[in-house]
């Protein structure tokens, strides 16, 4: 099934103000319901090169995968849904292809990529994500996040030891707790949501929410969302510029223009009888 | 680096820098601080550093842990909290923010890194395996490994390409561009209120002053505009609609549109001034 025509996908990405390069990556696949977004880090150029290894293998592989298969078929092993299965390994396909190039070429040594992938299917999305680059959601009016930080800060938070305002004035902002490539194995956080016709997703890295609130942001997708979004993501963009742009700024925008159900075949029918 | 000082009665006894992750504070002598004090329990407290922030952890003292005059359990230390125990009073004095290019060592703490605790062990076991030994040679290479992970990048120049890149007609744009990047989201300060008054339509008359950081304007699904605040003054972009926005007359391209006092803007056929208020 071709969702080209249920998703509006649009995608922004800026090196920002300040640096030169622009380690972050971002990818999609309109046709397949796949958007990916992941921000390097890393000496020299090895956090490009991360991030786009990340992007780049995450989505061939899923491309090959769907040609063949469904995300909402059932496995006739497991008898559950192959999505966060098929994510899942590519994402690890991804962390094993990042961490042999860190381990085996000394100019890409310590590099790594958080990521957020996200899968349209069946009515559904299915979030993967790593780091500290975020997913949000606006649905009738209101603005929030669906990811959690793998950081120390929302760590800190979690704990009770600081609060959201404190945060805000913290110095280890930058220190993520999970990440792709920098161990030989990793367990991205999986989560599945219903969508509903209007929604809009807002996948962005850290120089976005960093540098722009989120009270902001909602406002802006909400305002400008609904009518042009490609505008809508640059303009973000340009928010978090002209709030002094420290990193590199990504962001990419999904709305639901109609409903996508699944069509499920005979042999998936009956397991969900059977379920 | 943190360092703590402690006092007795306004007298200071000692300095004490926070160069451990945990240093511990109790009356017990295996302490990193030992207080020999009655009133302090033989595991008072623990403070735990991390980078610039520290925080403070009561143990469960008999006593009590006070900051500031208000007991606490946990507290994120803030410079020139005064912590009490019993008699004795420990001022904690946060790093000085490191001045740009001092010492041309700063790490940079807005690249993303990962946080892992082994490799911070990992960089403390080659320092000391190289022979410099100790604390300090620990904290020296965790630093260093925090700063290989997070590759300087030349934080220069912000305020330069700002202002290049604010049109000549918008007065205030280098003011806020030039505030300290340390101020994220921002508001865009100092720089005249702009407001649009209608001209033609049911509501002509009305004004509507633009402090939002957009506008948006128009009939959805006919013609829609937006108005933006940025540093750089006022902009008007066209959102959605076959025919975009005219200004004084002409139609605006795609890209945004900088509004000049007293423009008149048309959308959605309806005409509307833009005007700057001091």
């Amino acid at each position: 099934m071709d969702l080209s025509q249920n998703l509006e996908i649009a995608t922004c990405t800026d090196p920002g103000m300040v640096r030169s390069h622009n380690e972050d990556s971002i990818a999609a696949d309109p046709a397949n319901g796949l958007v990916v977004l992941a921000d390097g880090m890393g000496g020299y150029n090895a956090g490009e090169v991360a991030s786009g290894m990340a992007t780049t293998v995450i989505v061939t592989e899923m491309r090959q995968i769907l040609t063949g298969a469904k995300p909402y078929q059932v496995d006739t092993k497991t008898k559950e849904e192959i999505a966060p299965k098929i994510v899942r390994e590519q994402v690890l396909k991804a962390n094993t292809s990042i961490y042999q190039a860190a381990q085996t070429q000394p100019q890409y040594a310590g590099m790594g990529t958080t990521l957020v992938v996200c899968l349209f299917y069946d009515n559904r999305l299915l979030v993967a994500h790593l780091g500290d680059s975020r997913l949000y959601m606006l649905r009738e009016g209101k603005f929030k996040q669906v990811t959690r930080d793998h950081s120390l800060l929302q760590e800190q938070i979690d704990s009770g030891i600081i609060t959201a305002e404190q945060a805000k004035k913290a110095a280890h902002k930058n220190l993520v707790t999970k990440a792709l490539g920098i161990d030989p194995t990793v367990e991205p956080e999986i989560h599945e949501y219903p969508t509903k016709v209007g929604d809009i997703y807002l996948l962005c890295s850290d120089g976005l929410c960093d540098m722009v609130e989120d009270e902001d942001i909602g406002m802006t997708l909400q305002a400008l969302g609904q009518g042009n979004l490609k505008l809508t993501a640059e303009h973000l963009v340009q928010m978090a510029n002209d709030n002094g742009g420290r990193d590199n700024v990504s962001v990419i925008l999904v709305r639901v223009l109609r409903e996508y159900p699944g069509t499920k075949g005979m042999m998936g029918k009956v397991f969900g009888w059977l379920k | 680096m943190a360092k703590l000082i402690l006092s007795m009665d306004g007298l200071v006894l000692k300095e004490i820098p926070l160069t451990k992750e945990r240093t511990t504070l109790g009356r017990k002598p295996h302490n990193d601080i030992q207080i020999d004090n009655l009133a302090v329990s033989g595991e008072h407290a623990v403070i735990v550093t991390i980078l610039n922030d520290s925080f403070l952890e009561d143990l469960g003292s008999t006593n009590g842990t006070v900051v500031n005059g208000n007991p606490v359990k946990k507290h994120f230390l803030q410079n020139n909290d005064v912590i009490e125990l019993g008699k004795y009073k420990l001022k904690f004095i946060g790093e000085a923010a490191p001045a740009a290019g001092a010492g041309g060592d700063k790490a940079d703490f807005e690249k993303t890194m990962v946080l892992r605790p082994a490799t911070m062990k990992a960089a403390a076991q080659a320092a000391a395996a190289a022979g410099g030994g100790g604390a300090a040679a620990a904290v020296a290479a965790r630093q260093a490994a925090v700063q290989a992970a997070g590759q300087s990048a030349a934080a220069t120049g912000i305020a330069d390409k700002d202002a290049a890149k604010a049109p000549a007609a918008a007065p205030a744009a280098a003011a806020p561009a030039a505030a300290p990047a340390g101020a994220p989201a921002g508001k865009p300060g100092g720089q005249p209120l702009g407001a649009i008054q209608l001209l033609s339509g049911g509501n002509a008359g009305k004004e509507l002053e633009l402090t939002k950081p957009l506008t948006t304007l128009g009939k959805p699904g006919v013609q829609v505009a937006v108005l933006t605040r940025r540093p750089q003054g006022y902009f008007i972009t066209h959102v959605e609609g076959e025919k975009r926005p005219d200004v004084n007359g002409q139609q605006i391209g795609a890209a945004p549109h900088a509004l000049k006092d007293h423009d008149v803007i048309e959308i959605a056929g309806i005409k509307m001034e833009f005007f700057l208020k001091s």
